[in-house]
């Protein structure tokens, strides 16, 4: 694994994975994927030596939201779908932490869709680990943006939606993500590979984990036979990372593409750097 | 990356503690997930197992002793299936899993261990390590021995085993 860290200072001690997490027991239903990507993200912090009080995690909501509770790290858990901005302004006016933003498909590709889109462009340091179980789990199974068209498991679309399911690594390519990747909760020391060189990656990076639903998707538990790492290796070439995506089926994983735009540095001159400079801008 | 190397003594050792560690992790999270969802009877055997692979882990560290490990995180373990052999797989646990089935993921657990370890005896190039992996082969089927037996107390789960008239999460 590569060990640079563009943020986040070093702990001094060796800690292990198990350091990171905290005493809250998750709730999650027993064979959640999210158990693994948990596990992932510990393993990656540990194996980057990241102090666990430099690294903010910051969710939205949904099943996968719940994370940051279950870390030994700072934590927001915050609205629907508003992860991103969250994570944008963090990292923004404090850049010297490391900031990981994790949440499901439907948090982050339909209530937080734009938002999506404007942090991949944006480009600000940060890496987002979105839990994908192709279904809104909290709120008892009914389809996300990545369920497959003919899905008519739940009451609201007994026909299945009839309408494309969002492709989210092409979305991510096309809007300007800088490290784009797939892993798959049924391999968490890859994930948790994958994962530590997404943080270690200037700019937005970007990891799409496959993460069974066992409840509302059981079928999706075959996902681990599936799976299997990308014939190609990840290219700094958005042209090249384009066209591996024509023949890409959802199951590749592996780092797609490592791009080399610089992170976003706002420009902070003449801006209040103080809450009472803040407040004298908006006195009325 | 920095493998560390299984077929050197130091090595070997460090594989062998990564092992019952993980496995002391997964077990421990198994309970809390039977904990959570209030099956008792699985929770307490994983609790068992966890605390089974503790002492299992500090034989190991009293064989270690003071000599020096190699420093590998976790994730850098060349593990032959990608994680450690004795940790059963998140997804297979299930919040109505029987006994029974909570004690053959244990035994297939110990079967992956059991043939690690046989790889190594096999193939290992350094005669002492070749030799502590055929006495740490022995071990582990001792352990699927002893568990198998721990099996026999319960019957095999029924046809119909996860059929939930009243399941916490229901499709709306």
């Amino acid at each position: 694994m590569e060990r640079v860290v563009t943020s986040g200072a070093a702990t001094e001690v060796t800690l292990k994975p198990k350091d990171y997490k905290s005493d809250i027991k998750p709730v999650w239903c027993p064979g959640c994927g999210d158990f693994s990507v948990l596990a992932a993200i510990t393993r990656a912090l540990a194996a980057l030596k990241v102090a666990p009080e430099n690294v903010a995690v910051i969710s939205g909501i949904g099943c996968s939201s719940r994370i940051p509770a279950y870390l030994d790290t700072y934590g927001f858990h915050g609205a629907h779908g508003r992860a991103l901005p969250l994570a944008t302004g963090l990292k923004i006016s404090r850049p010297d932490l490391c900031v990981l933003v994790a949440g499901g498909d439907g948090d982050g590709f339909s209530i937080g869709g734009n938002h999506f889109l404007q942090v991949c462009r944006r480009n600000v340091d940060i890496t987002y680990i979105v839990m994908d179980n192709q279904v809104y789990g909290m709120t008892k199974g009914q389809a996300s943006p990545t369920t497959e068209p003919d899905w008519d498991r739940s009451k609201l679309t007994p026909h299945g939606t009839r309408i494309n399911a969002f492709y989210p690594l092409v979305v991510a390519l096309a809007s300007g993500a800088n490290f784009i990747a797939r892993a798959s909760s049924s391999d968490p020391n890859g994930a948790a590979k994958v994962i530590g060189e997404a943080i270690g990656h200037p700019g937005f990076s970007f990891v799409q984990v496959l993460s069974p639903c066992v409840t509302f998707r059981p079928e999706q538990r075959d996902w681990k036979k599936i799976v299997r790492p990308a014939p190609i290796e990840a290219t700094t070439d958005p042209a090249a990372a384009a066209r591996r995506l024509m023949t890409d089926d959802n199951f590749y994983l592996g780092v797609l593409y490592k791009g080399n735009r610089a992170p976003f540095e706002p420009d902070s001159a003449g801006q209040p750097s103080t809450e009472q400079e803040l407040e004298e801008e908006f006195k009325v | 990356m920095n493998a560390i190397d299984v077929t050197e003594r130091p090595g070997f050792l460090a594989y062998a503690l990564a092992i019952e560690n993980e496995a002391v992790e997964r077990y421990t999270t198994f309970a809390e997930q039977m904990d959570v969802t209030n099956n008792r009877e699985a929770a307490e055997l994983f609790r068992e197992m966890a605390r089974l692979e503790t002492l299992h882990a500090k034989e190991i560290e009293a064989r270690i002793g003071g000599q020096t490990l190699p420093e590998g995180a976790s994730c850098e373990y060349a593990w032959p299936d990608g994680e450690s052999p004795e940790a059963p797989d998140f997804s297979d646990t299930h919040y109505l899993m029987t006994p029974y089935q909570a004690l053959t993921l244990v035994l297939e657990a110990e079967q992956r261990a059991v043939e690690f370890f046989e790889t190594i005896e096999r193939a290992g190039t350094d005669e002492a390590v070749r030799k502590m992996a055929a006495e740490f082969a022995k071990e582990e089927r001792e352990h699927v021995r002893r568990v198998r037996q721990w099996r026999e107390r319960y019957p095999p789960p029924e046809r119909d085993w996860d059929d939930d008239p009243d399941p916490p999460n229901q499709a709306e």
